[in-house]
């Protein structure tokens, strides 16, 4: 939670340093910061989960109170079935990723640096990443059975788009100028893709892995939820069909956590890899 | 005039080589197929034309549609109204930072066993589902939106004393139209991930239902063309949203075009 309130502070900085009489301001009224404010919100609704089922609002047998969320969570840690899901799910989520980011990349460059395969290829990509990848569950589960493969297979299918989209975007950024600068000192093809594409391409192909980090995740949960591959989601299944509450809500609430882990990741990564780029440096200072 | 004439095949052609060319490589590569998997395209034709017409759109496709629809609805009334709200007070979007960041980040597919829980598995348990998945993408970006309004045309509204309904109408929501679409289109694409697997889950008709049915009682033919369905309709929804993208934010569009001339 702490990392989320930098960026919420880098937001909203430009309009209180634009304000030059600053001390004056603060001595007649100080604002709470963001970051108190945001511990109370997070407090507060762990309190109304807890509260809400404690006071009869909703039936406890629905919704359990948060301590016997973190109870059911704590007994589940001390289990080998639940770590064994949490690696499941982490490996198939960033095997799946890096196979979608590599070929996003790849094909992205190739597609979006001539006109011709462009052109050509629009009305192909447009008609199949639309094509929701749930479609391809009955295909998958007859091909491969409920292994990791299929899940893998839906995963890469719903975060290829993600990046390649981006990516063809970036190639068409490119300067004009840099492009013929690189072309009469005749670099070489791989020194060009090097110098002058990648530093283009690289913030659009930032913004792709940032979207496709968090559709991976949602269709590797997906998966082992529908298709029953090992994981998180058949565990989450299996707690559901045997009546066991606690354990289910506390399980989602682990989803919910390496959701909020991977955009963490996700963003941090962009920054790192972009800390050149005028956009990052210009939020940072 | 034929320079132009000739253009317009080009570019037709440019558009539709590579799908002929894939189909009817589908169609030839497994036209004498006997694998019990990979049937025929043309089998897989017959099929669909069998399966998806008649009683089976009122029984299993309409149905689907209807629950997309409706759970979207509500998706976008609530995120709008919740973003317009949260956007405009700095208080409320602190406090409320940390627990959205939560609740949006889990992931969707694992509210269907929890919201069952609630609504058993009928109709409103898959419109729940959708509305609870698709409401996080059009309520942060309309936060976004409403955050981002130009000062100069709050400061603008505010001289003219425009408040209330009127101020939502003509500031707020037209300023944060462009996210609150870039949102609803985030949305759309999560819905119908959330259509199907609610009905993969648990359900007596739909169609993610019926595809898993065909599936399991090894009726091949009958499921690749429920999935080529499925696939046409995510095309076709997005090309919907598109013109209703192009209607909704032409001013923005136009106004984008005329700066870049500038």
């Amino acid at each position: 939670m702490s990392a989320s309130t930098p960026t919420l502070e880098a937001a909203t900085a430009p309009p209180r340093s634009s304000s030059p009489p600053a001390p004056p301001v603060r001595r007649t009224r100080r604002p709470v910061p963001n970051a108190v404010l945001g511990t109370a919100g997070l407090l507060g609704f762990l309190l109304l989960l807890e509260l809400v089922p404690r006071l009869g609002i909703v039936n406890p047998a629905y919704l359990p109170p948060f301590s016997e969320m973190v109870r059911a969570l704590v007994t589940q840690a001390g289990d080998a079935v639940f770590w064994e899901a949490l690696s499941a799910t982490l490996r198939g989520w960033a095997l799946g990723l890096a196979i979608a980011l590599a070929a996003g990349v790849v094909v992205g460059v190739v597609l979006g640096s001539s006109t011709f395969l462009r052109e050509a290829t629009a009305t192909t990509v447009e008609f199949l990443r639309p094509i929701p990848s749930v479609a391809l569950i009955p295909v998958v589960v007859l091909l491969f059975g409920s292994s990791m493969t299929s899940t893998l297979l839906l995963v890469v299918y719903a975060s290829f788009w993600q990046v390649l989209v981006q990516v063809v975007y970036g190639v068409q950024d490119i300067d004009p100028v840099a492009h013929e600068t690189a072309r009469s000192y005749r670099l070489s093809t791989w020194r060009r893709i090097r110098t002058v594409v990648w530093p283009t391409v690289m913030p659009y192909a930032m913004t792709g892995f940032r979207l496709a980090a968090a559709v991976a995740l949602i269709l590797e949960i997906t998966g082992e939820l529908i298709i029953g591959s090992p994981g998180l989601g058949r565990i989450i299944a299996l707690a559901q069909s045997a009546g066991a509450v606690e354990n289910m809500y506390a399980l989602v609430l682990v989803t919910g956590l390496i959701g909020v882990a991977v955009n963490l990741l996700a963003r941090a990564v962009e920054r790192r890899a972009l800390h050149w780029h005028p956009s990052i440096r210009g939020a940072a200072s | 005039m034929t320079g132009a004439a000739t253009d317009v095949v080009r570019r037709a052609l440019l558009a539709l080589t590579l799908p002929v060319v894939l189909v009817a490589t589908w169609w030839f590569a497994t036209a004498g197929s006997t694998s019990f998997y990979w049937p025929p395209l043309a089998d897989i034709a017959t099929a669909f034309t069998e399966t998806w017409t008649g009683e089976r759109i009122a029984a299993d496709v309409l149905p689907s549609l209807v629950r997309l629809t409706t759970g979207l609805a509500i998706a976008i009334v609530l995120g709008v109204a919740g973003g317009l709200l949260i956007g405009s007070s700095r208080v409320l979007r602190a406090v409320l930072e940390p627990p959205m960041e939560l609740l949006r980040a889990i992931p969707p597919p694992v509210l269907v066993p929890v919201i069952m829980l609630f609504a058993g598995i009928g109709d409103g348990m898959k419109v729940a589902v959708i509305a609870s998945g698709c409401v996080w993408p059009v309520l942060l970006n309309t936060v976004e939106g409403v955050r981002g309004v130009d000062p100069v045309l709050r400061e603008t509204a505010r001289s003219y004393r425009l408040g209330g309904a009127r101020r939502v109408r003509v500031l707020l929501l037209r300023a944060a139209s462009p996210q609150i679409m870039a949102g609803a289109r985030q949305a759309l694409a999560i819905g119908v991930i959330l259509m199907v697997i609610s009905e993969m889950f648990a359900a007596t008709n739909g169609l993610g239902f019926t595809i898993v049915q065909f599936q399991r009682s090894f009726a091949i033919p009958q499921m690749w063309s429920g999935v080529i369905l499925l696939g046409l309709i995510g095309v076709a929804l997005s090309l919907l949203f598109k013109l209703v993208e192009r209607r909704v934010l032409g001013w923005y569009h136009g106004l984008r075009a005329a700066q870049r001339k500038a």
